[in-house]
């Protein structure tokens, strides 16, 4: 999640031709909300203990009567404080997504990316303030006695389990849509032709965004609920498949008759497309709510969603990273270093995951720190030796990532645009100047990058520049976060004084940031025009070069006009 | 909108509040507030009207926030507020509306407070 919302803010303002985000205060503030979230939660390893409560921290074992120590309030302070940050983002860039377009770009031009950050971030606006209220709840029944999840006194822990899926479920569609978004933007990219289907993959993302709120119950099936409460989130959770299978199909037939390029992104891609259609299969049969107990809390159920967490999500995160990777640093990934680690990644995947459907199937529960079976062995020895392929593949990622930086001037992107791609983003230079776009884009097209190099108007330096207004570097953000984050450990030890001196800092810092009378500044023309210059001289010398090379990157470059394959 | 120029920084077609307004807000939150608070601490009314002045309150309070801090009026110049409110207003009724049907169907099916 940290990393798919990193994406999004480097990519999304830059997709819509934007100079920043809406709020970038506020921006800052969730990035270092997040930061802190993440110490506390660390610094619970160091001093006092680490929750032993699983992920979802299920009362009444987190309850005070079964987890008394300070593990669980280190979990609920670091994901709230958290929480709260990824929360913010979620404003700000729907906000930013709605209002700082550039002049031309209709809410039906805008890349696919950018429309799956929207509903990924409605998701997180109408989904997070569920987390808060759940674990705050939580944080009552542990600080101040109260009796919303316990055992006794009227409380009720199946609400919180109630309540924590009602945000979990579209909490994973938050994680996928993205995703989604970077595999409509590689296909298309590297397919060479215009995405199939647009409308309808868009309409899809927004059908998504609607039902992924309808389907919670169908993480506790068997918890209780009568027929007729399964059978309706059951039928829910099934119809949520059809329009992601409309996308899988608006990517296949991108690629039908397109001139596809296997670059490592695309491995990615055709990676996922087989992978999660498969996890997505095993899904709808654990929607069946009558198979759902036989297979719910076996390894049938872990098989299925790390199919889709890691084939649908992972590959997506992999494939953006290695997509928009020369966009954020100035060089491209190593090539053949990315193949290997894709293939190992897939041969490892299903090496250590099929094995478990078959295992879940012969009544293999999770989470066992021991078993006494002897007809299990042979598949779980398959699975180990899976994960270990997996390992090899994250120890070539981590040498990719080293040897990349190593031999960076072998794979420099110097004209801003090093995949031949489509959209906004790769008419900049790489990395972007800190004002992004030195005019604002006129957008006319869907793919309005692709739309000016057939027009022979990409890479072509504006006669003059303005001024461009900025906001200024802050020091708000760091310091609230820092403070939020002492707040958080004073709670966590019941250091009353702590929490009431660093919620006061907190406010202080808030009101002095507010009063600050000059928050922005006018970058002027020359510093502009230094830059933008020295970024044309590097394309203009980039072109010349590669006009000896015959590379396939370079013919569109020299503005040829090329007829497109329909 | 969607051909507005980014350096446009006008609030979404929200209205400004005065400081009359603020104190307005102040003034109702605080009192849908102290009611139900005052009715649980003083004790002795009939727990089903004090639930349910609760749950009034709750819901005043809520429409409060909105309008004299948030300033969603009909002033509002543009559909996304409209949209955005009627979104939210069906995600709110289907995660209370849902959770209802759902504990309803645990307490009996489980025996819960039985």
């Amino acid at each position: 999640m940290p990393l798919i919302v990193g994406l999004m803010n480097l990519v999304v303002p830059l997709q819509i031709g934007a100079r920043d985000v809406a709020f970038p205060f506020l921006n800052s503030l969730s990035f270092w909300l997040f930061v802190v979230g993440a110490m506390l939660v660390n610094a619970s390893l160091f001093v006092g203990e680490f929750a032993a409560t699983g992920w979802l921290a299920y009362p009444p074992l987190s309850g005070l009567e079964y987890s008394p120590w300070v593990g669980v309030d280190y979990w609920l302070w670091a994901l709230q404080i958290s929480g709260i940050g990824t929360l913010l983002s979620g404003v700000n860039f729907f906000v930013t997504i709605i209002r700082m377009r550039a002049p031309g770009m209709t809410l039906m031009k805008m890349p696919v990316f950018t429309w799956t950050s929207l509903c990924a971030n409605v998701l997180i606006i109408l989904a997070f303030p569920i987390l808060t209220v759940t674990i705050t709840l939580l944080t009552l029944d542990r600080y101040l006695g109260t009796a919303f999840f316990t055992n006794d006194l009227g409380g009720n822990q199946m609400m919180y389990v109630n309540l924590i899926w009602a945000w979990g479920h579209p909490e994973v569609y938050i994680l996928i849509l993205p995703a989604f978004g970077i595999f409509s933007e590689v296909t298309a990219t590297f397919s060479r032709k215009r995405l199939f289907g647009y409308t309808s993959l868009v309409y899809a993302t927004a059908c998504i965004m609607f039902l992924s709120f309808i389907v919670w119950l169908h993480h506790f099936f068997t918890m209780g609920a009568g027929a007729s409460v399964n059978a309706f989130f059951g039928i829910a959770t099934m119809i949520i498949s059809i329009p992601t299978g409309v996308k899988i199909f608006n990517w296949l037939f991108t690629m039908y008759k397109g001139r596809v390029r296997f670059d490592s992104p695309m491995w990615w891609t055709a990676a996922f497309l087989i992978t999660f259609t498969i996890g997505g299969m095993t899904g709808v049969m654990l929607a069946i709510p009558a198979a759902n107990f036989v297979l719910h809390n076996s390894l049938f159920l872990v098989a299925h969603f790390h199919n889709v967490i890691i084939g649908g999500a992972l590959f997506g995160y992999f494939a953006g990273l290695t997509y928009w990777f020369p966009k954020a640093t100035g060089f491209k990934l190593d090539e053949t270093l990315g193949k290997w680690a894709c293939a190992l990644w897939t041969v490892g995947f299903f090496l250590a995951f099929m094995p478990l459907y078959v295992l879940g199937f012969m009544g293999m529960t999770r989470r066992l720190n021991y078993y006494d079976n002897p007809v299990w062995n042979d598949w779980l020895l398959v699975s180990g030796f899976g994960a270990l392929v997996v390992l090899l593949a994250i120890c070539v990622q981590f040498y990719q990532i080293f040897a990349s930086i190593r031999d960076r001037n072998k794979n420099l992107d110097l004209t801003g645009d090093p995949w031949d791609a489509r959209t906004l983003e790769w008419s900049t230079s790489s990395p972007p100047p800190f004002y992004n776009f030195a005019r604002t884009p006129d957008v006319r097209d869907r793919d309005q990058f692709d739309y000016l190099k057939r027009h022979g108007l990409a890479f072509k330096q504006p006669e003059q520049y303005s001024r461009i207004h900025m906001p200024k570097n802050t020091w708000a953000g760091i310091v609230i976060a820092v403070f939020s984050g002492v707040m958080g450990f004073g709670f966590v030890w019941h250091i009353w004084w702590m929490v009431i001196a660093s919620t006061l800092a907190m406010l202080v810092a808030l009101l002095v940031y507010n009063f600050q009378k000059s928050k922005d500044y006018y970058v002027e023309v020359e510093e502009i025009e230094a830059i933008e210059d020295a970024h044309f001289a590097r394309v203009e010398a980039a072109m010349t070069s590669s006009k000896n090379e015959r590379s396939e990157y370079s013919v569109r470059r020299r503005g040829t006009p090329l007829s497109m394959p329909a | 909108m969607a051909t507005q120029n980014q350096t446009v920084t006008t609030h979404g077609g929200a209205a400004h509040g005065s400081a009359r307004e603020y104190l307005w807000g102040l003034f109702w939150s605080v009192l849908l507030t102290v009611v139900p608070f005052a009715m649980v601490m003083v004790g002795g009314f009939d727990t089903g009207l004090t639930l349910a002045v609760i749950l009034l309150c709750a819901v005043a309070q809520v429409f409060v926030q909105l309008v004299f801090f948030l300033h969603m009026n009909n002033s509002s110049e543009q559909t996304w507020n409209t949209v955005s409110a009627v979104f939210i207003v069906l995600i709110v009724a289907i995660v209370v509306l849902g959770s209802i049907w759902i504990m309803n169907h645990l307490n009996h099916n489980m025996l819960m407070g039985h």
